[in-house]
Formats: C-alpha cells, structure tokens, sequence
C-alpha cells in the first residue's frame, strides 16, 4: 500500500440556482485525520462528492498521489483507494456481513463460475483481526448494531486497499462507547498511513480525532485550525461567522412539584424492564444512557407505537390505557422520533401538510372536511414562533435544510398542545446553530409548563438542558440524577454499571 | 393590465406543468388520429357509446385509486363485480324488489371488500396475495352458484341505469360523475384523503402522528368494493343478464387507467382527475381499434404497450 497525499484546488461547482462550492481548496496528507466541518449546506458533503466521482466539478483541479484526477464512478475512486461511507449507511440489509464485503468483488474459484467462499471468510477474518472487532458472520446485516455494520463499511474499504477514507458523520448513530472503538480503529488506519476525513457536526469528536480541521461556511474556505492549538469557541465562531457566548440556555424557571406523567414497572421484553420514573410540570427529565439501553423503546411502549406486557402510566396522577399513537396524541402525549425522514416527515408532502399532520381533529368540520384558513393560520403562526426557514408553506419539505426540517416537525408536536413531550434525539444531523436554537425552544417550553422527557445520545445536551437525569442500562433504570449530582463521570458510569467490560468513558 | 398578462401566463405555465395536462394532450393526439383513420369515430352515436363504456372502467378505477395511493393494490375488483352482479340478478330473478336486489348486491360485493380490507390491514398479508385469493374466491362462488349458465328474467324497470340517458347523456356518465366529485372532495379537502396520501408518502411517519392508519387502509378496500359492486350491477342492467365471467380482467383496466393518468404504484401520487383521462385513453384506444377493423388480438397488445409506453414517459418526464 502506497501512501497518497491529496490535493484539491480551486474547487468550484454550481447546480441550478445556487453556487455550492467556491473556489474551495483541501489537502490531506498520508496519515492524516481532516476534519471537514460547516453548517448544514456548507458544502461539506458536495465536496467529497465530487472527489469520490459523484459530481462532476465545474472547475478546479484533483491531484492524487501526483497525479491529476477525475473520477467519474465511485467505483472508480474506489480503485484509485478512495472510499466514502456515507452517514446512512450503504449495505444490502438481508444479507449476510461477507455477502456485503464482496458485493461486486466476490472472488471465483479458479476458472469457474463458483464462489470461492473459503478465501472470502479468510480474507474478512484477516481484516476483522486487525480491525480488533468481532462480527457475527451467521446473520443477516441488518440484525447487527449500526457500530457493527459501519465496521463492515471500514473493512470492505480495507478488503479495496484504502489510501484515504473519507466518513460522513461516522459517530450520528453511535453511543460514546461505540465512538471510542471506532476512533481507536481510525488511529490504527492512520498509524499504517491510511488518511481519513472526518465529517462531523460534534465539536468534541472532531477535536478528540483529527490533526487538523477544515472549515466551510456557504461553499468557501474560512478557514483551517490545527486542533491541538485551537479551543472549540474559535472553530464555533469559524463555523458561523459569529460567537456563540454559549451553547446553552441557561433555564430560568423552576419545575413545580406537580407531577404530570408517571410510568410505573413498564416492561416490553426484551428492551425495556420494570422501567419507572415521574416527570413534573416544565421539567426537562433527560433520559440517558448507551444505544440500545432501551431508551426509545420506552418511549415507544409509552406512546403505544408497541404494546407493553407489564406496567402501568399515570396522567395527572390517573391511570391511562394507550394502545397506540392515536391515542396517545388524543391524551396530550406527543413523541418526537429520533430518524426525521424515516419516522417523522413525508418528505413528498408539503410544509404544512406535514405540520398539521397531527391536528386534524381540531381542524376537520363534522364531515371531516379541513378548514384552510384555521390550517394555514396555524402553520403560519408556528412558522414564525419558531423561525423557520422556508420560501412559503407549501414548499416541499423535503426542500429545506435538516435543521427547518427538524422544526417544522417540532411545531408539529407543539400544535398538539401537549402535556407531555418526548423528544428523541431532537438534534441529530442538524447544524450548530440550528442545534442551539432547538435548545432555546426545548427550554422555553419547560418554562411554559410543558414536561419533557429528553433522550439523547449526546450527554452535553443531556448536561445542558436536563432537571434531572435518569440512566438506563440494558433496559433498566440504573439511576436518576438530580441537576447538582449530573456529571458525565456518574452518568457513564451508571451507563455501564452492569455490563461486564464496562469501560470508563474519558470524553 | 401587464400585471393581469403575467397573471394568465402563470396559470397556464401552471397548467402545463400539471402531469394531467401531459395526459391530456396524448388523449386529444390518440383522438385525432383516430378520427383521421376512422372518421366516424366523432359521430354522436360513436361518442354515445364510448362515453358509456369508459365511465364504468372509470368508477371502478377510481375505487383502485383510493387503494393503489397507499402502495396497496386490489386485484379483486374484476371478480367483485361478477359476484355483486350474479348476487343482484339471482335476488331479481327470484321476485325479490329490484331495489333491494341491487342494495343486497352491493352488500355481497362489499363482503369482499371487508375481508380484503381485514386481512391487509390487520393480519397484515400483503394485498397482492390478499385479493388475489379474494379473486379465485369470488370466481368460485359465481360459478358455484350460477354453475357457468347466464341469470336472466332481469326486471325492465332497473335497466335504465345502464341504458337509459339524461339530457342526452348515458345514466351511467352521469353516476360517473357523481362518484368522481364525492372522490376529488374526499381526496383533497377531507382528513381522510389527507390521510391517504401521507400513509402513501410514509406509512410509519403517519402511523408515529397519531393516525389510525388500520383504519384508513380497511375503508379503502370497502371502497374499492364498492365502486366495483356498483359497476357490476350495471353491467347487469345493460345486457338484461349477469353473466358468469362479466368482470373478467376488468381490475387490469382499472389500474392501467390508474397508472396511465399518473397515479404512483408504490403510493402517495395519483388524482381522480388523471384516473378519469387514463380511463378515457383506454377506452377510446379499444373503440378506435375496432373501428379501423384492427383485430382483437392486435387490440390487446397495442393497449399493453400503451400502458407501458405511459409508465415509461411518466418516468422521463419526473427525471
């Protein structure tokens, strides 16, 4: 394996209407960790398009290893030792880890038209080994954790012979344990001169990771950091062109005494065991722990969306009975999923089709016919409490950045008017300041009254917003925190108090 | 006066970018060359027939609409109209009010609807193999009970509905009419149509907002029984009998009618605007064949290519 030094200069492309990259410039090094950091819509993702062979370039130069190039597949960047896992991950989910390891590049036997299924199983454990990770070869991908398929990712790039690799946002869906392996696996690649670019929305993983970070704002270079000099407040302000005071609100209002929600020994094997906890009026209740500890599969048993065995859920101190979704929003429960296009929005449909999707009953008439003035007043009047972003309200959602997105299926919930609401990772894939300005809203609405269940993998947030914290850990409550006693050290180590290699986090 | 020019031209760049319109106008370019082969093809008597025929492949289509709009299917449609036919005349036959006859007609083929409707929704079975056996089902028990023979002794008093005309136009046109306006106003200014169209976009996104999505997908297979059950009575009314096979691939016409106005068979696009076109284009193709003498056997392929040369446009024109 050579080691490949890249170079792109001058790197502009347009599409219809809008200038994405400008004159943008990126060199990575053998061995070297980039961070490629900006906004959503910064040009981050368009960049490594065209390297990869995606997009064409409208003018600028790629060299690699010396050499000008022009990929015009993936596949071809692929053979020149160029790989990209992309955020959502590209596998075929009903078949097997090795099927995918070879999927296009399956080895024959020789002169036949048979698999060589003995060298295939050898060369994946050889790259397993040196990966230092265990895969389940007997199963279908798609039962395997995200950490595990997006080690598959990292190995089928390997099996290519990888110079450089580039992970588009690695850590979106990974607890902190899952993120430390993956960083020791990509230090291992960097010790053996692979390079690897590193997109991220999270501060702290990009400084823990790379050498350097670069930094796009609207399609341009602002600027380059080399992380060991830098502090977080300078890539912040780099990133947004302006200087964030602070991440977090600071809360201003007490939460009463009052108890709105209560589940009492909820249980829905196999995720979720003998689960309870309260939640009073405006408090924010976080709800942490590792992925997988069984935190959205509460939520889902609370809502309905799966039926429990065992358990019981109490609304203003009353016992209630929800056997699904329908009927959680008709008892002022609102739960807000943690995949966007997957579980939230349809992408098809306009803004305020997609905002008003839970408040039918409110507009409908007796024959069920809705009332357009109510339905756009409506629309219009969470549009601008929450600053959305948008042309007009019947613009496309899929449209509009992820950050309005994630809003306009906040204004949803919000339309509900709703007692309770649980957010599940409200800001995943969005960008900095949209981030800040989804946590201005959260507080402002536990000021108002509403109680709040936060899940969230990332535990500043957690930290930031949360009353109290309440741990879970294979389905179980571990522990609740009040605000004074929550610090990322009790935390993870109720996060990891009953597995057996509970390692201790030091992010 | 500038401002009302630029006011027009927007409409009408709006109608032209309307996937209706594109329809629209291969309907109009089919018809006239028709009309050039074959120029009897516009004559009133011609246009009296044609007009008969496509409205009852476009109510049934619009009962597939309701279903194919959530990614379902229903290949039942066809045989419900046999049964809800044979069920009506067996009832007329037999003395029974010929207007409780057609309600308890309507009532078997809704039957079928239910039990379409039941297992897709609740059993989740997949529609294709759901109203498939819903088919075989319904064939079956037509030829049980009518054993293959023709039910005649249809009272004369019915046979308006399929026959007769009003301010010149043929009944079933005018219940054509009527079913495609309660099916626009359903689809675009009701919670349920609203509903329809988002469980096409993402069943789970619409399930997680707190819809009844079960429901809402049962209800669309009574409709598609429904619709198919009505067509089926007047089928009767217009040959004085129910035959045993009528219906017979009756379900391809109505989704060809579907796909072919540009209803999306993976769900959440489609109009009954584009459906009443679709089933136009059918229709006059089939008419305009036999007119120019063109033989039955050639017919049926030229309209499969069709349906496919539409799927394949509709593709193009979204790229």
């Amino acid at each position: 394996m050579e080691n490949k030094t890249l170079v792109m200069k001058g790197i502009t492309k347009s599409f219809p209407g809008v200038l994405a990259l400008h004159d943008v410039d990126l060199e990575v090094k053998p061995g070297e960790v980039v961070g490629l950091m900006g906004e959503n819509g910064s040009g981050k993702s368009t960049l490594m398009k065209i390297l990869t062979g995606v997009y064409r370039l409208d003018s600028g130069t790629v060299t690699w290893g010396g050499k000008q190039v022009s990929f015009a597949t993936t596949r071809q960047a692929q053979v020149a030792g160029i790989s990209i896992i992309f955020q959502e991950l590209n596998n075929c989910p009903n078949l097997k880890p090795l099927d995918n390891l070879f999927l296009g590049r399956e080895l024959y036997r020789k002169n036949s038209p048979f698999l060589d299924l003995k060298t295939m199983q050898e060369k994946a454990a050889e790259v397993f080994k040196y990966l230092d990770v265990s895969v389940n070869m007997d199963t279908e991908v798609k039962k395997l954790s995200t950490a595990q398929q997006q080690m598959i990712e990292i190995a089928k790039a390997l099996l290519m012979n990888v110079n450089l690799l580039i992970m588009d946002e690695p850590t979106s869906s990974l607890s902190d344990r899952e993120t430390t392996k993956l960083f020791g696996v990509i230090r291992e690649l960097k010790s053996r001169g692979i390079s690897v670019i590193f997109i991220s929305h999270k501060l702290d993983e990009a400084f823990d990771i790379t050498d350097r970070i670069v930094v796009l704002r609207d399609g341009e270079n602002v600027g380059e950091l080399v992380t060991k000099d830098s502090s977080q407040d300078q890539l912040i302000m780099k990133m947004v062109g302006r200087e964030i005071s602070t991440l977090y609100t600071k809360r201003t209002a007490k939460p009463s005494d009052e108890v709105v929600f209560e589940v009492k020994n909820l249980s829905g094997p196999p995720y979720v065991d003998d689960v309870s906890f309260a939640v009073h009026k405006g408090e924010i209740l976080g709800l942490a722990g590792l992925i997988g500890a069984g935190r959205t599969e509460t939520a889902r048993l609370i809502i309905g969306a799966v039926k429990k065995t065992k358990g019981e859920v109490l609304l203003n101190g009353k016992p209630v009975e929800i056997r699904s979704p329908e009927e959680a929003v008709a008892h002022g429960i609102a739960y807000l999923p943690e995949d966007r296009k997957v579980q939230s929005l349809v992408l098809k449909m306009t803004v305020r089709d997609n905002l008003t999707m839970s408040i039918h009953k409110v507009l409908t008439n007796w024959f069920g016919i809705i009332n357009r003035t109510q339905e756009r007043e409506i629309t219009d009047k969470y549009i601008k409490s929450l600053d959305i972003k948008l042309t007009n309200r019947e613009q496309i959602i899929s449209n509009l950045s992820g950050g309005n997105q994630q809003k306009v299926v906040i204004a949803k919930w919000l339309a509900t008017v709703p007692k309770l609401l649980i957010l599940d990772e409200p800001t995943r894939g969005i960008d900095v300041h949209a981030k800040s300005e989804v946590h201005r809203i959260i507080a402002e609405l536990a000021d108002s009254g509403v109680a709040i269940v936060l899940i969230s993998s990332e535990l500043a947030e957690i930290l930031g917003l949360s009353d109290r914290v309440v741990v879970m850990q294979e389905g179980k409550v571990r522990t609740i925190l009040d605000r004074k006693d929550a610090t990322q050290e009790t935390i993870m180590s109720a996060a990891f108090s009953g597995s057996a290699n509970g390692v201790k986090e030091t992010a | 006066m500038g401002k009302k020019q630029a006011r027009g031209r927007s409409v009408v760049s709006e109608i032209v970018k309307q996937r209706e319109s594109a329809i629209f106008l291969a309907l109009l370019i089919v018809m006239a060359i028709i009309e050039i082969m074959a120029p009897n093809f516009l004559s009133g008597d011609n246009i009296y027939l044609v007009s008969r025929q496509i409205a009852l492949v476009a109510i049934v289509a619009i009962g597939e609409l309701f279903v194919i709009l959530t990614g379902g299917i229903d290949l039942s449609v066809g045989a419900i109209m046999g049964l809800s036919g044979v069920a009506s005349a067996g009832a007329m036959a037999s003395g029974v009010n010929p207007v409780l006859a057609i309600l308890f007609g309507m009532v078997i083929g809704m039957v079928i609807g239910v039990f379409n409707g039941w297992l897709v929704s609740y059993v989740f079975i997949p529609p294709f193999i759901v109203t498939l056996g819903a088919q075989e089902i319904a064939r079956g028990t037509i030829l049980i009970y009518t054993k293959g023979w023709p039910i005649t002794n249809i009272p004369k008093s019915i046979l308006f509905i399929a026959q007769g005309d009003f301010l010149s136009i043929p009944v079933p046109v005018w219940i054509m009419v009527v079913v495609a306006v309660i099916a626009e106003i359903v689809l675009t200014k009701t919670s349920f149509g609203r509903r329809i169209y988002a469980i096409g976009g993402n069943e789970t996104a619409t399930f997680l907002s707190g819809v009844n999505v079960k429901k809402i997908k049962f209800f669309l297979y009574v409709i598609a029984a429904f619709t198919a059950s009505l067509v089926g009575i007047i089928l009767v009314a217009r040959f004085n009998s129910a035959q045993a096979d009528a219906g017979t691939g009756w379900e391809m016409n109505a989704i060809a009618s579907a796909v072919i106005g540009g209803t999306s068979l993976a769900g959440g696009a489609g109009s009954v605007l584009g459906c009443l076109i679709g089933a136009c284009i059918i229709g006059v193709l089939a008419n305009g064949l036999v007119l120019m003498r063109v033989s039955s056997y050639w017919q049926t392929a030229i309209i499969g290519t069709v349906i496919v040369l539409a799927a394949v446009l509709d593709h193009i024109r979204k790229k």
